[in-house]
């Protein structure tokens, strides 16, 4: 989306591991490990110095989300509608219908969840340019327990018509996706997280709502991840790699439209697709990418998900063990398939 | 673009009444189905504000500065189909699609299909929360317009309004108006005995609301209370409209089951003479 500072600095993708955890942080995020969450707080604010048109809207959960920072400055464009993400909503499609760009933010869960009516009604079949961007998706919210981990939210927003569905996988991309997500007219839901996720996008990346990113295309197996799997992919595909089985990762970011092109193109060539996300197994990434293939290119599909059961409290490392979304899993789940 | 002459002339807006009310019945017997009871209850409320009150531009529907309405009971869309209509923003000929296949007068009013309608609606209970956000936008740009909200009283029923109150007396939303029409029945029957919705006057003043009690029929009493709601500083304002379901044609009136059935092709000759539509 347009050019950008950074355009100069080109890396490999590699180097993303050299440059995990560097001081001092870059305006962009790139190479760094922080939050989505935190990426976008900043980004907001950013944007906001830019374009007058951006409020911020939020229930009571402005320090979580990050959306506080821009409430701090720019108060006469925050709206806090406190605990009442319905009202949120509707609030936020009114002042799109004045010309503003609203983000609504919350926990995912109540965000999806507590107005997929809202949502569905007054958004998406008005088509109101409305982006909602909820922070502590799928089970790395961590203690607080299955009641605040959205693991059912991709599924709630991909079945209803005009939404367009964006999982950013770090900070750098996060920001990319903000400022992508203002210069597009429609809803957006953009989801985000809570926990520190380490870097994985290089630093010539350029967003595309609807443009998936392909590390490589491997001959044997390709994982098809977002979010915060797409890390645990790179490092499954490190270890498979090594064990002679060619692997190849895909950043599907855009859930909905799903990146049909390159699916198939990866599809060609794969002998399994393995799909990586940190969200139920039903209805998220796994199942779009399943109906994709089997109506156009059958190929064996593997999904790495939450497997239909509701979360728990714990550390987001012991989850994500717990859970089976782990580099360790993947890569069980390519032998699992290579032994039969 | 010239803006829509609009009339404080008690006699031509109740002739404007009745004009919609002729067309919301012949577009319904015309579509075999749809909502006749609420759509005739707040035809004097509706013909108040477009031929009235409100400041917009039939042919320009997008006019930044326009006065906005959100029909947040979008069952009534009859009546608002019939007020758009006969204000200019499409052809009166165009309401006996209603409900038909490719037709933009959908069931329930679709934005993206119909000039004129500002929000999709129909799913009870999210009207306010829009006419929030548009008195928001329209502040922060300095925009003189107002929003009207029209609501059913079975609809605040909904959880979802009663936020949408707080909302607006929070942020002091005095470009809003709210108007409920209180016709006492609802799908399932009489809404004292549905579900309690009284003290109505009660619940809006404790939400920080400046209410207006009115005969919802009564043209002269609907048009004041417009104006004098406008002139309510730093609280939104409620109009609470106590009116009769099926208003206008004998045998509908206060009939609960005339909420979603329509006249069949002899009561609707019957009701146009009611009305006065004899030979027309």
């Amino acid at each position: 989306m347009g050019s950008r500072e950074q355009e100069s600095r080109v890396q490999s993708p590699e180097s993303r591991v050299k440059t995990q955890n560097s001081e001092p942080r870059t305006p962009d995020f790139f190479g760094q490990a922080v939050a989505t969450r935190d990426a976008y707080g900043a980004t907001l604010v950013e944007l906001g110095k830019k374009n007058e048109r951006i409020v911020v809207l939020d229930a009571d959960l402005s320090g979580s989300t990050k959306t506080g920072k821009f409430a701090k400055i720019f108060p006469e464009r925050f709206f806090n509608i406190g605990i009442s993400e319905q009202d949120m909503v509707g609030t936020a499609g009114g002042l799109s219908l004045t010309g503003k760009i609203p983000f609504a933010s919350t926990f995912a869960i109540f965000e999806t969840g507590r107005a997929w009516e809202q949502i569905r009604q007054t958004i998406c079949y008005s088509y109101l340019n409305v982006k909602l961007a909820a922070t502590h998706s799928g089970i790395t919210v961590g203690e607080d327990g299955a009641s605040h981990q959205a693991v059912e939210d991709i599924a709630l927003m991909r079945v209803v018509p005009n939404m367009t569905i964006i999982v950013p996988s770090d900070g750098f991309e996060t920001k990319q996706v903000i400022e992508a997500v203002v210069d597009y007219e429609g809803p957006v839901y953009v989801r985000l997280g809570r926990a520190k996720v380490p870097a994985v996008m290089p630093a010539d990346y350029r967003f595309r709502i609807g443009k998936a990113y392909v590390f490589n295309i491997g001959n044997d197996v390709n994982i098809i991840a977002a979010g915060i799997m797409v890390s645990a992919a790179l490092e499954a595909r490190d270890i498979l790699s090594k064990e002679g089985i060619d692997t190849g990762v895909i950043n599907m970011s855009t859930i909905k439209p799903l990146d049909t092109d390159t699916l198939l193109a990866v599809a060609e060539k794969s002998k399994l697709i393995v799909t990586a996300e940190e969200h139920s197994i039903i209805g998220g990434l796994g199942s779009a990418v399943s109906e994709f293939v089997s109506e156009n290119h059958p190929v064996h599909v593997k999904r790495i998900g939450i497997k239909d059961i509701f979360g728990c409290s714990g550390s987001p490392k012991e989850l994500l063990k717990l859970y089976g979304l782990t580099a360790e899993d993947i890569v069980k789940t390519v032998h699992e398939w290579k032994g039969k | 673009m010239t803006t829509l002459i609009n009339s404080r002339d008690i006699d031509f807006l109740k002739e404007q009444a009745r004009n919609v009310r002729v067309e919301i019945l012949k577009m319904l017997t015309e579509s075999g189905s749809g909502h006749t009871g609420g759509s005739l209850s707040a035809a004097d409320i509706v013909t108040a504000l477009y031929f009235y009150k409100m400041r917009h531009r039939p042919l320009e529907p997008k006019w930044k500065e326009r006065d906005r309405f959100i029909l947040s009971k979008g069952h009534a869309a009859p009546l608002l189909y019939a007020a758009l209509a006969l204000a200019g923003y499409f052809d009166k000929s165009l309401l006996s699609s209603l409900r038909k296949i490719g037709s933009p007068l959908q069931g329930h009013p679709s934005s993206k299909l119909l000039q004129g309608v500002e929000v999709s609606t129909g799913s009870l209970g999210q009207g306010l929360s829009v006419a929030n956000g548009i008195a928001l936008g329209l502040r922060l740009d300095r925009t003189p317009a107002r929003v009207f909200c029209l609501l059913g009283d079975g609809e605040i029923q909904e959880g979802q309004v009663w936020e949408a109150a707080m909302t607006a007396a929070h942020y002091m939303l005095d470009n809003l108006c709210a108007i409920i029409d209180i016709n006492g029945l609802q799908i399932d029957g009489r809404c004292s005995d549905i579900m309690k919705i009284e003290p109505i006057a009660a619940k809006w003043i404790a939400f920080g609301w400046h209410i207006f009690e009115i005969d919802g029929h009564n043209m002269e009493a609907i048009v004041n209370a417009l104006d004098d709601a406008e002139k309510i500083k730093r609280k939104p304002s409620v109009i609470l409209a106590k009116t009769i379901k099926g208003k206008g044609v004998s045998f509908f009136e206060d009939k609960v089951e005339y909420h979603g059935i329509v006249p069949t092709k002899e009561e609707l000759e019957l009701a146009l003479k009611e009305l006065g539509e004899n030979g027309k």
